[in-house]
């Protein structure tokens, strides 16, 4: 976390630590109250959207839970029971379809390239006149392969269906303007953008019909129960301003020198996603004929933290399904790294990073049967 | 540090032993597939007089428990015969590593098996097998544990992409629950008949696709 969110926070645990109240409540509480609509104002113009269309959730599981439970659950007798999500989202939105389908849903699964992206005509071909919402992600949180959100967007409104993103991975790193793009329901969290963790919002256009899926008080426009946590929320709007184009640049440049390096100087690499079209803090390759688990651990060793594919990785010893998604085997899983840069990293640490990527990958290269030639 | 492996794991996975291959083996032994994961070769040389190993040596595609299991294993086979090498268990690498995560057992195991193949190898090539173990349909679920499930990285047993074998004179048929078109069906074809065919008494292995 960065910590000039944690000093925007403070105040909102000591000095003005009331929880929101109404208008017609004490001062501490109206205080807490507007430091709460200041921070949803400010999530709401980085899209901008209305202050009245975000409301705070506890990160992106719950807000995708709630776009895809709350319309479905809306629309299951007006619409129908039918919602496409893509092959490749990350769980929030894949595991809450594969529990819409054990609920009676009809769910369609949308293939993706070899780079990750959604074909437009599978895309028209497979909503119909029960289809309650498509569900597609900008940014993909492995392969980083960035959508066209603005053609599935068309598509979406041309059929009159509603289209939920997840942005989890993509928010203020990429544009998303909702005056542009027809999207109805956008995932946000705090989480990625060194904000805090535990907070999240969802954007969901006016007239969205949506059902409250979290029951209790009438916090959020009585769409999501429960006392709001303004630290949290303040944080996150902190943590929005703090994200510059320039910033975005940068990510993007130790992007492109880890990709390049890689692919220059170590060889029998394959870059997974699509270069051209990719979230600017993520790089992923596959090292051919080593180990995942094998390589995040050296580097882990070396003081690098990376994150890999390999089933051997996981907790539940599944390959990525990402790169499974994409026409991947075992082995391409097996051996793939995903590199993420945040805002602390410079220059150095990517050259450095592949510097002891290439020692690693030749020693445990020396040691696999697969690498002889 | 904090990983979910002992000190000896992460010795032996930075510096493993016996790392390499042996020109002209005696006895070689490989176990995983590239295609569905973790990959294991063992190779041994052999004092044909005393059947003692002499040299052993591995190679590894795989993750660091797979790499410290086959280090510690070819440790404990260096300078043991055959006999007492064969009985080398899983257990045994486990606890002399001071213990291993019991989710990665799987990979692990295949550094044993590695080593088994190997010994299995030699003893082949060298007339030493006296009674031939005729093929069995259980025998055929033990060979079919090795092969991978790469939708899962589970063995394709325990995760019933099985749904029936058989034997008839020489004839292995195997039924596959998954499509003949699927990403995975060439891959886990050629494992099964890679695994059946160099069964002594196993003249044919036919993969059946359920679609």
């Amino acid at each position: 976390m960065d910590e000039r969110v944690l000093e925007a926070m403070k105040p909102y645990f000591f000095d003005i630590y009331a929880v929101a109240t109404s208008e017609f409540g004490y001062s501490m509480g109206i205080d807490a109250k507007e430091a709460l609509e200041r921070s949803r104002e400010n999530i709401a113009s980085k899209l901008d959207a209305n202050s009245e269309e975000i409301i705070f959730t506890s990160g992106s599981t719950e807000s995708s839970n709630t776009a895809l439970k709350g319309v479905t659950l809306a629309l299951k007798e007006k619409k129908g029971k039918h919602v496409i999500v893509s092959k490749i989202e990350d769980f929030p939105v894949l595991n809450t379809a594969k529990a819409l389908e054990r609920q009676g849903f009809a769910v369609t699964f949308l293939d993706v390239d070899s780079e990750g992206f959604v074909d437009l005509e599978e895309l028209k071909n497979a909503i119909t006149k029960e289809t309650a919402l498509v569900s597609i992600q900008q940014g993909n949180q492995e392969i980083g392969t960035v959508q066209d959100l603005k053609a599935i967007s068309e598509v979406c409104e041309e059929k009159d269906v509603l289209l939920h993103t997840d942005a989890t991975h993509s928010f203020t790193r990429l544009p998303l303007n909702v005056k542009e793009l027809p999207v109805d329901l956008i995932t946000m969290s705090a989480h990625t953008i060194h904000g805090p963790r535990g907070i999240g919002a969802l954007y969901i256009r006016k007239d969205t019909p949506i059902t409250k899926f979290m029951d209790g008080g009438f916090q959020e426009f009585n769409l999501r129960a429960g006392v709001e946590d303004i630290p949290s929320a303040v944080g996150f709007a902190k943590a929005i301003e703090l994200v510059t184009e320039e910033e975005n640049r940068r990510l993007k440049a130790m992007r492109d020198r880890v990709i390049e390096k890689s692919l220059s100087e170590i060889p029998e690499v394959t870059l997974n996603g699509s270069w051209e079209k990719r979230l600017p803090q993520n790089a992923n390759l596959t090292f051919h004929y080593v180990e995942g688990e094998s390589i995040t651990l050296h580097m882990d060793m070396r003081g690098f933290a990376v994150s890999t594919g390999s089933a051997c990785f996981s907790r539940s010893l599944e390959a990525s399904h990402v790169i499974r998604g994409i026409g991947g085997d075992h082995e391409r899983a097996h051996g793939s790294v995903r590199f993420t840069f945040g805002r602390y990293n410079r220059m150095e640490d990517a050259n450095a990073a592949i510097e002891a990527m290439s020692e690693i990958v030749a020693r445990l290269r020396e040691i696999s049967p697969l690498a002889r030639k | 540090m904090k990983f979910p492996y002992s000190q000896k794991v992460l010795e032996h996975f930075k510096n493993p032993h016996n790392v390499g291959q042996i020109e002209n083996p005696d006895g070689k032994g490989l176990e995983g597939s590239p295609a569905c994961g973790d990959m294991v070769a063992v190779y041994i040389k052999v004092n044909p007089d005393t059947k003692v190993i002499e040299d052993i040596k591995f190679e590894s595609y795989g993750c660091a428990s797979n790499i410290a299991t086959a280090s510690i294993i070819t440790d404990l086979a260096r300078g043991k015969t055959l006999d007492e090498a064969k009985k080398i268990t899983w257990k045994q690498a486990s606890e002399e590593l001071g213990g291993l995560p019991p989710i990665k057992a799987h990979c692990s195991v295949l550094a044993v098996e590695g080593l088994r193949a190997a010994i299995k190898d030699y003893e082949e090539k060298h007339g030493l097998v006296t009674e031939k173990e005729p093929t069995t349909e259980e025998v055929i679920k033990k060979r079919l544990k090795h092969v991978m499930n790469p939708l899962t990285g589970l063995d394709i047993i325990r995760t019933n992409l099985i749904l029936k074998t058989s034997i008839e004179d020489g004839v292995v048929r195997v039924v596959v629950d998954l499509p003949a078109n699927h990403q995975f069906a060439p891959a886990i074809k050629e494992d099964i008949m890679e695994k059946l065919g160099s069964l002594w008494d196993v003249e044919k292995v036919d993969v059946v696709f359920t679609a």
